[in-house]
């Protein structure tokens, strides 16, 4: 195709993108996975540039972001210099990455991953946008590897939005740097992960109070379920919490038993607690990935939804790997974390195949996840369905937006708009549905569950799950919500520091700019043609 | 291929112009089918600004008259609020809104312009410092999430029928008319067909021996978390297009398109790009007291344009029982009005409240085939990507 001679000046053509730096390979996370990915490499001879956002601002915490951080934090959280030495104390792979040679920027977000696409044709690459607590810019990499770890499906009942319920990713981040306030909780959950968090925060000196699980027996390996209750850990099965006690914060929960179909039963009994530890999911981080359009699949031995790989771990889109948890979760990987070094090893030697850089010596046995022991989609339906469709009162599944299950079952308008009832036909979710199944998005945009500042972190699951419960359908035909960037939230401040080329200032429209658009109706000639089009003078867009 | 019980009009494309259509013909007792490929709006119809302003159109009147009674009519809320204030951060913008504001005086409606003390007053995350800012006593903004599927529902709510998730691929015809709709799940007949299929409408219309001339485009838009709500919402300016939303979060849009090629049968993938902080920089100078307050999201949408940027909405000469209809880049807000019209002409067969012959197809008759080129309209090229 021969380049057309003219470019229309108020698109995007011929508008530089500011890049501020560029790096052969960037690796977004600080985790075993992108350790050993960026310490391989840079072994390797690339020019490497690791990113991690911890330790995350105590005010980027408070917004439960990028972790259901459930306002666990203690006051260690605020010192930015501990938490950086603990952050460091307590990954040596860290201080390995800066002597070989890594380019390692801690307490530095990912906010965007941008790439040429069909639809971008104008973006000069792969492009990251990245932001610490002063500044933002973009860095642009001829390779990236997504090694951005886990995060927890959210699980509401009464009193889920005190202080002190939390992910369990984010209770063990906490524990990590030693800035985890509870010091009593109740965890949520028995699959590997669950109990694998369970270990982790006794290790941590936290007191387990009791393990609940909706299920009937647990759902993780036999031989982690006897050491935990070896170690004096209570675990409930058929149990949910029915409440979060506590005045202010959490004090304790009422848990009580369930019946086969996750109705509770009159049987309830107090637990003193400090904290709530949800386990029920834990699920990939595909906020970038997905933004950035690779293809993305339910993907059930992989812990929901995750990136779709190759044995290389290479995604949909050719230059951007996904390792680690990001990659997908499965118990052998939750246990060993070689699976994951070897992961971000083997991402390395397949992009220096790409670059022609011979890998001989690197050639590391791919390995698939376990198959699934138990049925993920029917164990997260399952809770939802025993918490919060059988809840005894009315709460937030969306903590931000405040909306409850039925307003999102029911389609509700926002309550802000005060839309009378009467005034309102019955429409509920049955009544948008097409010959598909429902779609998470087009419930948003109607109920708004999901579009506040949390992201949609602590509700996105447990939506997809309400819609799953309601039209009887597994959770893998439950379309994906979008991801959008920014992946983290951008304030104004931070966002416009990024420079803009002199053209784009000069031609900005609010519009396309097409000047005949906005001639009055009774101005339009008869015909219309380039040639006669008289536009010249400069006019903004209406 | 079976025949699926088809309607007395099929209406191809479930965006604000197709459901538009549907409801105004549903509620004059017209049987009607919408068939859209996704989901309601998934197009440029949920991912636009909102904006209801446009005095250039013949539609405006309309425009004007129908979005205040929309949520009564409708029976759904569309969250309208009525006037605009368009903020001019320097002399320059100042002048090129004159314009539009001399268009609107000629319709007779009212504006003011306000200096730097009176916009704060309604909009305290302003700056002081501007060259000035107007305010207009007509226009204002929509939620097009709401708006969309309020149409859907009254649609069907006055009896017409909507099929989601079925794509049309082709047309039946007999005798220089066309009698069905080919998808792919069916045939459906029909006595008369819309095709308001955004983007797709040129290439539909193609297929019936009369191309409608579209480019396609895509922009991008910008929200905020939500903040506490300003007197006045409906406010943009600075190069911004958007508005405050009744929930609170600032939403702008702004800036340079990119020109795309259409993929045969599909939409095109709509990622943003970090235009995203252009805009938030012009947000942020617009409204200095929001520098702490946090993107949580942006998005691109699709957008069809004609070669002048105006709207066709005409029978075709090759299929005299087809109408088609595409906005050209403005179809949000002239939606309730564009509906009116196209119900006008199918039934009626002429638009009998405004003067739409500024919409004929017939004016592109002397276009150049070389249009896109010559105006500069081009995806760019493609062989660096991979
Ligand atoms: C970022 C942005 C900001 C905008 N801001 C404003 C604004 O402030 N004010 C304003 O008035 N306008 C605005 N617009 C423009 C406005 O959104 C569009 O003009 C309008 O939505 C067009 O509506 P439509 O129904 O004609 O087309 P679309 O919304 O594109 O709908 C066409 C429908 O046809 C369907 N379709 C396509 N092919 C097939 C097929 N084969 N079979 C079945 N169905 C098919 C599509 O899926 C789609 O749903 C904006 C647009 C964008 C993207």
């Amino acid at each position: 195709m021969s380049r057309p001679t003219k470019f229309d000046e108020k698109s995007i053509a011929g508008k530089e993108l500011s890049v501020e730096e560029h790096t052969e390979l960037l690796v977004i996370g600080a985790g075993p996975a992108g350790l050993s990915a960026a310490i391989d490499a840079a072994g390797r001879g690339l020019s490497v540039v690791l990113v991690d956002e911890n330790p995350v601002p105590f005010t980027t915490m408070g917004n439960e972001v990028p972790l259901h951080y459930g306002q666990g934090m203690s006051g260690v959280a605020r010192n930015r210099n501990a938490m950086m030495e603990a952050l460091i104390a307590s990954e040596p792979l860290i201080e390995a990455a800066f002597e070989a040679g890594v380019d390692v920027r801690l307490g530095t977000a990912c906010w965007g991953l941008y790439g040429r696409s069909e639809s971008t044709r104008w973006l000069p690459g792969m492009v990251a946008g990245l932001a610490d607590e002063e500044r933002g810019w973009l860095i642009g990499a001829e390779h990236v590897i997504v090694a951005a770890g886990r995060r927890d499906m959210g699980l509401g009942f009464p009193g889920w939005d005190k202080p002190g319920v939390m992910g369990a990713t984010a209770a063990m981040s906490l524990a990590r740097f030693g800035a985890l306030a509870p010091r009593r909780v109740v965890l949520l959950g028995t699959s590997a992960e669950a109990l694998d968090a369970a270990g982790a925060l006794m290790k941590a000196g936290v007191e387990i109070a009791a393990i609940v699980e909706q299920a009937a027996a647990p759902v993780g390996p036999t031989e982690m379920v006897a050491s935990l209750r070896v170690a004096g850990c209570e675990i409930l099965t058929g149990h949910v919490v029915r409440e979060a006690l506590g005045r202010e914060t959490v004090e304790g929960v009422a848990v009580c038993a369930v019946g086969e179909i996750g109705q509770p039963t009159a049987e309830e009994r107090h637990i003193a607690c400090d904290g709530v530890v949800l386990a029920v999911g834990v699920t990939p981080v595909i906020d970038l990935v997905a933004a950035l359009g690779a293809d993305v699949a339910f993907q059930q031995a992989r812990g929901g939804y995750a990136p779709v790989v190759d044995a290389d771990q290479r995604t949909s889109v050719r230059d951007v790997f996904a390792v680690g948890d990001s990659a997908g979760i499965w118990p052998a990987k939750t246990r060993d974390r070689l699976v994951s070094e070897r992961e971000g090893r083997r991402a390395v030697a397949a992009i220096l195949s790409d670059r022609g850089v011979a890998s001989d010596d690197m050639s590391i046995d791919a390995v698939g996840p376990d198959s699934p022991t138990y049925d993920l989609s029917a164990y997260r339906i399952g809770w939802v369905r025993a918490s919060v469709v059988e809840a005894r009162a009315a709460f937030h599944v969306c903590q931000c937006e405040e909306v409850t299950a039925r307003e999102i079952l029911e389609v509700r308008p926002p309550r802000y708009l005060d839309w009378q009832a009467e005034r309102r036909n019955d429409r509920s979710l049955s009544s948008l549905l097409g010959e598909g199944p429902p779609n998470p998005d087009q419930v948003k945009r109607l109920t708004r569950a999901g579009m506040g500042p949390c992201q949609g972190r602590r509700c996105r699951e447990q939506v997809a799950a309400l819609l799953a419960l309601q039209v009887a359908t597994p959770l893998a035909s439950i379309p994906l919500a979008g991801y959008r960037a920014p992946v983290r939230p951008l304030t104004l401040a931070i966002s416009s520091q990024l420079p803009e080329a002199p053209e784009q200032a000069l031609h900005w429209d609010v519009w396309f700019g097409i000047h005949p658009q906005w001639r009055p109706y009774w101005e339009v000639p008869e015909f219309y043609t380039v040639a006669t089009n008289d536009a010249a003078a400069p006019a903004a867009s209406e | 291929m079976s025949e699926i019980s088809g309607a007395s009009v099929v209406i191809v494309g479930g965006g604000v112009t197709g459901l538009s259509a549907g409801w105004w013909l549903a509620q004059s007792g017209v049987d009607v089918l919408v068939i859209e490929k996704g989901i309601v709006g998934w197009e440029a119809s949920g991912r636009n600004g909102g904006g209801c302003t446009h005095m250039q159109s013949p539609l405006f009147l309309e425009e004007q008259r129908l979005w205040p009674m929309m949520d009564e009519l409708l029976g759904y809320p569309t969250e309208f609020m009525p006037h605009r204030i368009r903020i001019a951060a320097t002399e320059e913008q100042l002048v090129l809104y004159s314009r539009g504001i001399a268009t609107s005086r000629q319709h007779g409606y009212r504006y003011e312009l306000l200096d730097g003390k009176q916009l704060r007053e309604l909009v305290p995350l302003a700056g002081e410092d501007i060259a000035g800012a107007y305010y207009y006593h007509f226009g204002g903004h929509a939620n097009p999430h709401r708006t969309v599927q309020a149409y859907a529902w009254a649609m069907q709510d006055h009896g017409g029928r909507l099929f989601q998730n079925c794509a049309v691929t082709g047309f039946r015809t007999e005798g220089g008319r066309v009698t069905g709709v080919k998808t792919e799940r069916g045939v459906f007949g029909c006595d008369q067909l819309l095709i308001a299929a955004g983007p797709h409408t040129g290439r539909f219309s193609a297929m019936l021996g009369q191309e409608v001339p579209v480019a396609i485009a895509r922009a991008e838009m910008i929200v905020t978390e939500p903040l506490p709500l300003m007197a006045h919402t409906g406010v943009d300016g600075n190069g911004l297009y958007g508005r405050q939303t009744l929930r609170g979060n600032l939403a702008y849009g702004g800036g340079p398109h990119e020109w795309l090629e259409l993929p045969d049968a599909d939409a095109p993938a709509k990622p943003s790009t970090p235009l995203m902080n252009h805009i938030g920089r012009r947000l942020l100078e617009m409204m200095p007291r929001a520098a702490q307050v946090r993107i949580i999201r942006s998005w691109a949408g699709i957008i069809e344009n004609t070669p002048d940027g105006r709207p066709v909405i005409d029978r075709l000469s090759t299929f005299p029982n087809v109408v088609v209809a595409t906005m050209s880049s403005v179809g949000f807000g002239l939606s309730p009005a564009s509906g009116h019209a196209i119900r006008d002409l199918i039934v009626d067969g002429a638009c009998g409240f405004a003067d739409i012959s500024s919409f004929r197809l017939g004016r592109f008759d002397k276009l150049e085939p070389d249009w896109r080129e010559l105006q500069g309209w081009n995806a760019l090229a493609m062989e660096e990507i991979a």
